[in-house]
């Protein structure tokens, strides 16, 4: 089944005088399950694609499915729904919110969706055991170093066992310790539960849980390669 | 406290010195709303007091008509066992019959046409302040019968004193002459020029015979325990007579007008500035939580990336100021309460007061008047108008695009 369809993607921004192509009449498509990486240099469109992918941003031509659903026509409300319903995303400096604690930031997401008190409680709580920050439930983001916050980050989404995940960068601000800590659990979370992983980097250690690597240059697709994880 | 409301709640705190700043201009003009609204309210009733207390009393029982038309004939019949049966039936002493004629009143120098009121003694003390401010001998007594009491312009335009005669020539009820001659008994200063210059009183027994009135009168005059019970005792009057047609109840509006019109235009201009003083408090709202959704602009990237609509971030930035303006009129109306207690036990005065309100027949000393109105309205009103103010900023978040307001620092 496929996850995500993108049909001939065109996105050029203005950047003073100049139009930059951001997204050159880009088609691909990811199955459920895979662990997809998007490779490029800066400035290659691969944080355009992903934020195509997850209805943050509206391509200035072609299609976006996800789920066999077209997502690039749908209103601001129906794309929050379809964020909130089936995308976890996993941004480079983390995002949290920085007057919540780990679990209510964590909860806030399952609050959005209307998950009772009690199972929102017990879920955050377990999440956050799962990705190693038993204790640091009541910890703000300021109290966090920046592992422990990107832990925080990868709960907040994944805690409601979305069907895709997109992550912008994520080790970007860590150790290679940690980034791998964060590998491993977004490996077993693929393979365990099938969640659908698109990840944009240009961090090489990434690259190596990747079961297939797309690399893109200005805009298109360069390279698309089938990988055995390490 | 569901995370919503914890996020609320601790955004309104992220800078705290900027949202005690703004609360502080709420609960300063709360504060100020809630005493000078009081004040305001307390002046009104030594105003509305002070002029009906003087002679029309809260309310009159009157011959349809006559307020409007003053006739001799337009009379209440059996005036008196009427005040009688209404004092027994209500319960309450301030209840007076009177009759009215005009008459000339003639001294052995001078001669002029005043209103001469048949009173009964003992209960007009209770409905009026005449029989108290007796400047020169005595008011009317129950056993008086050819007395008479007026004002200190008419006794100086007559050039009498008291112990002097009065002659009194009028039209009786079946139009025939009246006449009578008097004796001064005293002379009263209500400090009102047009009842110290045209009023006279005498026994209301003595005018009904001088007059020919067979009992009949033109008013009872009745003083509620207060103004705010004014207008459920003139229900309750109403209700009584309903069955008769020939009478009618005229509340104090309607007898005193001037002073309604008066009220009226001086609440106009003070509401003008009491919405000055909320426009400005609502702008310093506005201007705090704008500058807290643009610095916030990220993080609502971040949410809406989450999958909160817009719809709802706008209902956060609500609820902030909802909480914020709850804390200002909370505070506001707990210090205006306190503030304003202690004036309507102490009164209110400032130097130069006591000679400004005396013109207008009040005390120099102002007791404002707390109720639940004069407490909650202005904080309400402030509370409203920073919930008013919220909505631009709340509004604005409708447009944010979650990619652009990431890219925000």
């Amino acid at each position: 089944m496929t996850a995500v369809r993108c049909i001939d993607l065109c996105k050029t921004y203005r950047q003073g005088d100049q139009d930059i192509k951001a997204l050159d009449h880009l088609s691909v498509d990811i199955e459920k399950g895979e662990f997809v990486c998007l490779m490029s240099p800066s400035g290659g469109g691969k944080t355009t694609l992903l934020n195509a992918i997850g209805g943050l941003d509206i391509p200035d031509s072609g299609e976006v499915w996800i789920a066999g659903e077209r997502i690039d026509q749908m209103s601001k409300g129906q794309l929050a729904d379809l964020r909130l319903a089936n995308i976890g995303f996993v941004f480079q400096a983390y995002n949290l919110i920085p007057v919540l604690t780990a679990q209510e930031n964590v909860e806030f997401v399952m609050q959005i969706q209307g998950v009772p008190a009690a199972e929102r409680h017990d879920k955050s709580f377990a999440i956050l055991q799962e990705v190693g920050l038993k204790g640091l439930e009541t910890r703000r983001p300021a109290e966090m170093s920046g592992g422990q916050q990107q832990r925080v980050a990868v709960a907040r989404a994944i805690v409601s066992r979305p069907e895709l995940v997109l992550a912008d960068e994520p080790t970007a601000n860590l150790d290679s310790k940690t980034s791998a800590e964060l590998m491993e659990l977004f490996t077993e979370l693929n393979e365990h539960h099938n969640t659908t992983f698109v990840i944009a980097t240009h961090d090489r250690r990434v690259q190596a849980y990747a079961k297939r690597l797309v690399r893109m240059l200005d805009g298109r697709i360069v390279d698309d390669i089938e990988q055995h994880a390490a | 406290m569901n995370v919503v409301l914890r996020l609320a709640w601790r955004n309104l705190w992220r800078h705290s010195r900027r949202t005690w700043l703004t609360i502080g201009a709420m609960v300063f003009s709360n504060t100020l709303l809630v005493f000078m609204i009081s004040l305001q309210f307390g002046m009104y009733g030594l105003m509305i007091d002070n002029t009906l207390q003087v002679f029309s009393g809260h309310m009159q029982i009157q011959a349809p008509g006559y307020k409007d038309d003053q006739k001799m004939r337009q009379v209440v019949p059996d005036v008196q066992p009427l005040a009688a049966r209404l004092r027994s039936e209500l319960d309450s002493e301030t209840i007076a019959a009177r009759g009215w004629a005009f008459g000339l009143a003639s001294s052995e120098e001078r001669s002029y046409g005043i209103g001469i009121y048949g009173v009964e003694p003992t209960f007009e003390s209770r409905v009026s302040n005449i029989p108290g401010l007796i400047k020169e001998g005595r008011y009317l007594e129950q056993n008086d019968a050819m007395e008479i009491v007026i004002g200190t312009m008419l006794a100086r335009n007559l050039r009498i004193n008291v112990g002097d005669e009065l002659t009194i020539l009028g039209s009786g009820l079946d139009g025939s002459f009246a006449a009578a001659v008097v004796v001064v008994a005293g002379i009263f200063d209500s400090g009102v020029r047009e009842i110290d210059r045209n009023i006279a009183e005498m026994p209301l027994g003595t005018f009904q015979d001088v007059f020919y009135m067979n009992g009949a009168g033109h008013q009872v005059v009745l003083l509620a325990p207060d103004l705010d019970q004014a207008e459920a005792l003139q229900t309750r009057v109403a209700t009584m007579l309903s069955a008769n047609d020939a009478l009618v109840v005229q509340g104090w509006d309607e007898l005193q007008p001037g002073v309604k019109q008066a009220i009226q235009a001086d609440m106009s201009s003070a509401f003008f500035m009491y919405g000055i003083l909320v426009i400005l408090v609502a702008f310093s709202v506005l201007n705090t939580q704008l500058m807290s959704v643009l610095e916030r602009t990220h993080e609502f990237g971040i949410v809406m990336a989450l999958g909160l609509k817009p719809g709802r971030l706008g209902r956060l930035v609500m609820l902030e100021t909802t909480m914020m303006g709850f804390i200002g009129l909370l505070l506001g109306a707990i210090a205006g309460a306190l503030f304003t207690t202690w004036f309507t036990v102490n009164g209110f005065s400032y130097p130069g007061m006591e000679e400004m309100v005396a013109k207008f027949n009040l005390p120099g000393r102002v007791y404002p008047r707390a109720t639940l109105v004069t407490m909650f309205a202005g904080p309400l009103v402030v509370f409203l108008c920073t919930l008013a103010a919220a909505i631009y900023p709340a509004l604005r978040l409708r447009r944010l695009h979650p990619v652009e307001a990431m890219r925000t620092n």
